[in-house]
């Protein structure tokens, strides 16, 4: 598809946060694909420099592919409302429920999705009411094993599977580490997949899930970013109507958070059923990620679809 | 699909971390980038002008493998510095002495191999170490740098077990991570450690030049025995690490093996580098440079010690180095400097665990802080955000009452060599 409009795109990409090395390899692939698509394109870190550069231009559409906090709290996103600048991608309100888990597992919950049980907790508690009793509280709620992760946070960066009580405090010093509230949840033993949704402009769609099967049997940092640490299979080896189980919560997942455009959410299936993990307003975009993959494998490409969105979000604009 | 040794090359969240230490916002006492800033660029930029004018189609062309006469007759003066009395024929110049020692990993060790290193030891050394699957044990240090009598008994333990201890790595001066130097009458203990057990040395000396307390430096370990030592020199630090110039003064047997390796690897080391140096060193006085730098590093690292007695809390310790780039921090006890550093990253300052410089999952309580990049007012910024950091995670670590961490043994990249 060659470009309908004469928008320069802005891919931003970096930031302060914890992924930002994983956000510049999203920037810079995304990037490179619409260029190909014949698309005149900036790219941009976050910085003192992006609010006079937006000032500046009305010809701008703006591509947020900055990961963690600033990327998907929807801080950034307030500020391209501010200026009015077309954007790809979610609006900052659901960008704030959807990015802390804290908040969206209990939001998916409320709306009939099977999440795990989760308990969200601020580091101050623990100082309050003294963290033995605490743990020993946990431990007695949702048994073992179970997953410590920090509320807001993506990569896996900061997440523990805990087997027995002796691991539970280090595993909330690791969560702590990136940022104040973490959230403790029974785990989920299955097959993981990811779907992603897409809506360029003729309502959201869900992309063939993405089965995940780390080799190392964790899908941690390593097994995420580095190329053939991880199997993928795309269709994800489930049966159809699971596979339509799990696009159904993708697709419910991405209207109840009232996201927009693309969104990635990750999900196990346990004995056949769909479990909610969490939902991404910025997926990976990297040559590992799961949304591309997922493209590819229905004979799409990232150009091909990113050119849609780009399109979709200047048309939205002048409407 | 790929060989066993890659195995170990992987993406790394601890590494990943560091990518916002470019940012202005970040204060990075974590890289080890010098600061060059004060070489006289235009007489440079004038000289290479020159260079190319007058030598370009030798500059521009292939070299010797071993590399150019001129400058292996000059590395000889350099050294000379440190009291060793090099022959230019058994100089090998190498891209960076990095690629020294990745040629010295080659031509010894097979895999399963051992590699004695100091405790802790330069990151990028254990990841040359580990990509040729030799296995490093690491020798304890104290305030005078390596032990002799732990490297005798781990020589002694190792080789009882049937082990191939191939040669001992080390960095006399200023080492890197620990910012600890050997005194001459330990280097001599060492040495005779060596010629007793036979055991061959390689001497690692990035830093040696740096002397920033106004003192001599101190005969190198080459300069004391030149059959078991191989040497590893580098202008990395005292001019310029982007021209990827370093050298080994090797015995000729050895020096033969490098020069066929460094052919297969290579061809040539740079000789547009080479002939960049050679001119740097023929035309610009060297040693002024060399004192420039010295007051530049000691104001920075004087900073540094200033500002980790300001803000460091009780139960901190570190190294007071006199040379270098890098200070070693002991934390409180109960504290894991690689589970912290994301918090420290949230506070804008970044540093280096201790683990990236232990093949053995130690150096948890650990961190390097360097001092080479950031200038003095930053530093002491940095320290201060990293007390603030410190005192945070061990609240954190008192409310649950965590006392000791393990870490699994692997091999962390590191800081990138870009990395301020």
């Amino acid at each position: 598809m060659t470009p309908t409009t004469d928008h320069t795109v802005l891919v931003l990409s970096g930031g302060l946060s914890h992924e930002r090395e994983v956000s510049l390899r999203s920037g810079r692939r995304v990037a490179t694909a619409l260029r190909d698509s014949g698309y005149t394109v900036l790219e941009s870190d976050v910085d003192q420099a992006l609010v006079p550069l937006l000032q500046g231009r009305d010809d701008i559409v703006v591509v947020p592919l900055l990961h963690g906090e600033t990327g998907e709290d929807g801080a950034i996103r307030e500020v391209l409302e501010l200026v009015g600048a077309p954007y790809v991608g979610s609006r900052p309100a659901p960008c704030r429920l959807a990015f802390d888990k804290s908040i969206s597992t209990a939001v998916m919950a409320k709306n009939g999705v099977t999440t795990p049980h989760q308990v969200a907790l601020p580091h101050d508690i623990f100082r309050e009411l003294g963290a033995n009793a605490l743990v020993s509280a946990l431990g007695g709620a949702l048994g073992f094993p179970m997953m410590v992760k920090p509320a807001r946070s993506g990569s896996a960066l900061g997440c523990t599977k805990v087997s027995t009580p002796e691991e539970l405090p280090a595993a909330m010093v690791g969560a702590y580490a990136y940022g104040p509230v973490a959230v403790v949840e029974t785990y989920i033993e299955g097959v993981e997949v990811a779907v992603g949704v897409l809506d360029t402009g003729d309502g959201p769609r869900a992309l063939p899930a993405v089965e995940i099967r780390p080799q190392s049997g964790v899908y941690d940092y390593a097994a995420r970013y580095t190329a053939g640490a991880t199997r993928f299979l795309t269709p994800a080896q489930i049966d159809d109507s699971v596979a339509a189980a799990c696009a159904e919560m993708a697709l419910r997942v991405h209207e109840r958070l009232g996201l927009r455009d693309l969104s990635r959410t990750d999900l196990i299936i346990r004995d056949g059923e769909p479990v909610f993990i969490e939902a991404n307003v910025a997926p990976g975009m990297t040559e590992t990620s799961l949304l591309p993959i997922a493209l590819e494998a229905e004979g799409g490409s990232l150009a091909e679809s990113w050119s849609a969105l780009v399109e979709h979000a200047v048309s939205r604009m002048s409407k | 699909m790929y060989a066993e040794r890659a195995h170990g090359m992987t993406a790394s969240a601890v590494r990943s971390l560091f990518a916002v230490a470019n940012r202005p916002e970040v204060v990075s006492l974590a890289g080890g980038m010098p600061n060059i800033s004060d070489l006289p660029l235009d007489v440079i930029g004038g000289l290479v002008s020159d260079l190319i004018k007058d030598h370009g189609t030798q500059a521009l062309q292939y070299g010797s493998g071993q590399g150019e006469l001129m400058i292996r007759e000059q590395i000889c003066e350099v050294m000379a510095e440190e009291q060793i009395h090099g022959h230019p024929d058994d100089v090998v110049i190498t891209h960076g002495s990095q690629q020294g020692l990745d040629l010295l990993t080659r031509i010894f060790c097979d895999p399963g191999d051992v590699i004695l290193a100091e405790a802790p030891s330069y990151v990028g050394a254990l990841g040359t170490f580990a990509a040729y699957q030799a296995e490093v044990v690491h020798v304890a240090m104290d305030e005078h740098g390596l032990n002799p009598q732990a490297l005798r008994q781990a020589l002694l333990t190792l080789r009882a077990a049937g082990k191939r201890v191939k040669f001992l790595y080390t960095i006399p001066n200023f080492n890197n991570p620990a910012g600890l130097t050997q005194p001459l009458e330990r280097r001599k203990e060492i040495l005779a450690i060596a010629d007793e057990l036979d055991l061959l040395i390689v001497e690692d000396n990035p830093y040696g030049l740096l002397t920033i307390d106004g003192q001599d430096p101190l005969p190198a370990m080459r300069s004391l025995d030149d059959t078991h030592v191989v040497y590893l020199g580098s202008f990395s630090k005292t001019f310029a690490p982007g021209l990827r110039v370093g050298w080994v003064l090797a015995p000729h047997g050895v020096r033969e093996k490098l020069v066929l390796a460094q052919e297969s690897a290579t061809l040539a080391p740079s000789v547009f580098s080479q002939f960049v140096v050679s001119t740097y060193l023929a035309h610009w006085d060297w040693r002024a440079q060399l004192d420039t730098f010295r007051a530049m590093y000691r104001e920075r690292r004087d900073a540094m010690l200033r500002g980790l007695t300001e803000h460091m809390p009780p139960g901190s310790t570190w190294t007071h180095p006199t040379g270098g780039f890098f200070v070693w921090l002991t934390l409180p006890e109960g504290l894991d400097s690689q589970a912290m550093l994301p918090r420290a990253v949230s506070a804008r300052v970044a540093y280096t665990p201790g683990t990236a410089f232990y093949a053995d999952g130690m150096g948890s309580r650990n961190i390097r802080l360097s001092y080479c990049f950031p200038p003095p007012e930053r530093i002491i910024e940095g320290t201060r955000r990293l007390g603030e950091v410190i005192n945070n995670e061990r609240d954190i670590n008192e409310t649950f009452g965590l006392k000791s961490f393990t870490h699994t043994p692997r091999i962390h990249p590191g800081p990138g060599p870009d990395l301020r």
